[in-house]
């Protein structure tokens, strides 16, 4: 059977607040979804609901079938959590911690042995697993509890922002954790600020907004949704740029929809195209006498959606 | 908008790891979790400054009831085992297991919600009743450690005083009470530790209500409304000292028509028991209801 997730109905109210509204998502099989939203759009308080952190006001949320508010116990059997950057027992080790994990899930010993080596190997804190969690930073204490929530090789992972606290190398490595996770039979729901993040690991996104889901897409569809699909680069330069020289010299460039002044050393162009199309638009400027510095994408189709959307949703 | 579902899946692979998703037949009971949970719980609990600080304090007690008891010669408690215990084990303990309770826990379940350790532990598939039961065991192991380690020193004065025989059935007895008595307190410590999400506030009012506040609560009862304060677990901790003597009268006047209560070895008992069973229930209803916001 596919992993799944599936949040029917769901509310929850904080007196006059409403954290999720009348939330319905059903996301099935092995893939990864960004839970994307902006600061108290109650992706965190929905992460909460499907680990029963807190109650739902109505509604359910059930992980593989199995209902959270009725059966916790067996629908958090096969889903590994990391809600809210959680604290660890400061006096325990990393090693003492998972073994703790995998015997609450009932773990063979032998397994809980080979999978605190296979799990702290990936989170890089190999060399740190026999001292005292108290003395980790942030970061580290995030490794672990990444490790913990990978302890039990779950079918479903929920993530809350994940890449909290990690320096950019340790983000980097989140990043690559997940992507190996989707190598497996596994359904993972990441919750994030971070579109590039999103981007870069996710199959499917879902935003909220106010607590009501404002879309579920593949980031493929999202992509294509964009009309033209053009995406936004900023270009650098070493030396100012006419606009004589913009016209002739990048805005007929094969590739390039429009060219526009940002200032006398920069300018953004809509190229519509993908990756290949930048990547021979990158090469044709840095072979050209513009003295090309630099050449980044302004906004991701996802970046555009997600503002056009949110600022739908509050207006 | 695209709805859910009309997103294709990619081809499911099998797990990297090959170990595969645990099934929830294999998660263990709720009994066996807690018990799982208590020796971590205890491990953390041994190896902090909280138990060195409670370890110090029952050898700052010791030390001062054995450099009393030389110094003084014995302070008139070494001519019976009797009134060694009755005074110093009856006395101490229940002081030794306020402390004890306090420290550790006053903020057992507060702490699980201000240091973010729930989060932790409820995400697992674990009922709450297994984290509260867990952490209790655990409290209660720490505190009955140093509360034997209290019972070591006093016996060692007794020895060294008393003889070898001192040591007694009496005292066995008043150690089984004094468990139960303990049993009680740290329901009661749980109890209001179940009712904060801020540890400081949790050991505040633990710390206050079993300092003095129960103390003065029965000292008014007593003595302005002249009832029997029956309702207070601290009301119940003279039948440790029960084994070792003479029971004292249930109703006691005293001069201007001042009563004074003693509970009897049935209801004291009957009292740490209520409370032990009682506050157990009621904190873990607390717990069951609390959300981690």
């Amino acid at each position: 059977m596919a992993p799944s997730l599936e949040a029917r109905a769901l509310t929850r109210r904080f007196g006059s607040f409403v954290a999720v509204d009348n939330l319905n998502l059903n996301v099935r099989g092995s893939k990864c979804v960004g839970f994307l939203g902006p600061n108290g759009a109650g992706k965190t308080t929905t992460l909460k609901m499907f680990t029963d952190l807190i109650f739902p006001t109505s509604g359910e949320a059930f992980i593989n079938g199995v209902s959270v508010q009725r059966e916790r116990k067996e629908a958090l059997s096969s889903c590994g959590t990391l809600i809210e950057s959680p604290e660890i027992y400061p006096s325990l080790t990393p090693r003492e911690a998972l073994d703790m994990v995998g015997g609450l899930r009932g773990l063979p010993t032998d397994e809980i042995r080979a999978r605190t080596r296979t799990v702290l190997d990936e989170v890089k804190m190999t060399e740190w697993a026999d001292r005292k969690v108290g003395r980790f930073s942030k970061g580290m204490k995030q490794r672990i509890n990444i490790a913990a929530s990978l302890l039990s090789d779950p079918e479903v992972v929920l993530l809350d922002e994940p890449s909290t606290g990690l320096d950019p190398r340790g983000m980097a490595e989140v990043r690559s954790i997940i992507k190996d996770l989707k190598k497996g039979h596994r359904l993972i729901l990441m919750s994030s600020h971070i579109l590039s993040e999103v981007v870069d690991v996710c199959d499917e996104v879902a935003l909220v907004n106010h607590g009501k889901l404002l879309f579920y897409d593949t980031l493929a569809n999202v992509n294509a949704r964009l009309g033209t699909g053009a995406t936004s680069v900023d270009i650098g330069f070493t030396r100012p740029v006419s606009d004589g020289e913009l016209a002739t010299q990048v805005a007929t460039l094969p590739g390039v929809s429009g060219v526009s002044r940002v200032d006398g050393k920069r300018a953004t162009a809509m190229i519509a195209g993908g990756p290949e199309v930048q990547s021979q638009i990158l090469a044709r400027l840095a072979a050209s006498e513009l003295g090309l510095v630099s050449f980044q994408a302004s906004r991701s189709a996802l970046e555009e959606i997600y503002l056009k959307e949110i600022s739908q949703g509050d207006s | 908008m695209s709805a859910a579902g009309i997103a294709p899946s990619p081809p499911t692979i099998p797990s990297a790891a090959g170990a595969g998703p645990v099934a929830a037949s294999r998660v263990p009971g709720t009994l066996d979790q807690a018990i799982r949970l208590s020796r971590y719980q205890l491990r953390d609990y041994l190896r902090s400054r909280r138990f060195v600080l409670m370890v110090s304090i029952v050898v700052a007690i010791g030390a001062l009831l054995t450099f009393v008891l030389s110094h003084f010669h014995g302070a008139g408690l070494t001519g019976s085992t009797d009134a060694f215990y009755g005074s110093l084990w009856a006395g101490g303990a229940p002081a030794v297991i306020v402390f004890a309770g306090i420290i550790f826990g006053g903020d057992a379940i507060a702490g699980e919600f201000q240091n973010k350790t729930g989060y932790f532990l409820m995400g697992l598939p674990i009922r709450r009743t297994s984290v509260y039961l867990g952490k209790y065991v655990a409290a209660f192991v720490a505190s009955t450690i140093c509360l034997l380690l209290y019972l070591a020193i006093l016996v060692g004065n007794g020895v060294f005083y008393l003889g070898v025989g001192s040591a007694n059935g009496a005292l066995v007895v008043s150690l089984a009470i004094t468990l139960l008595y303990l049993a009680a307190l740290l329901g009661a410590v749980f109890l209001f530790s179940s009712m904060f999400k801020n540890s400081l506030y949790a050991v505040l009012v633990v710390a206050v209500l079993f300092l003095f506040g129960f103390t003065i609560i029965q000292d008014l009862v007593v003595g302005l409304v002249h009832i029997e304060p029956w309702f207070l677990i601290t009301y119940a901790q003279s039948v440790i000292s029960y084994p070792f003597g003479s029971i004292p009268a249930h109703i006691q006047q005293g001069p201007f028509g001042a009563v004074s209560y003693n509970p009897t070895y049935a209801e004291g008992l009957a009292i740490i028991l209520g409370y032990a069973g009682l506050t157990a229930l009621g904190g873990l209803a607390l717990f069951e209801r609390e959300e981690f916001t």
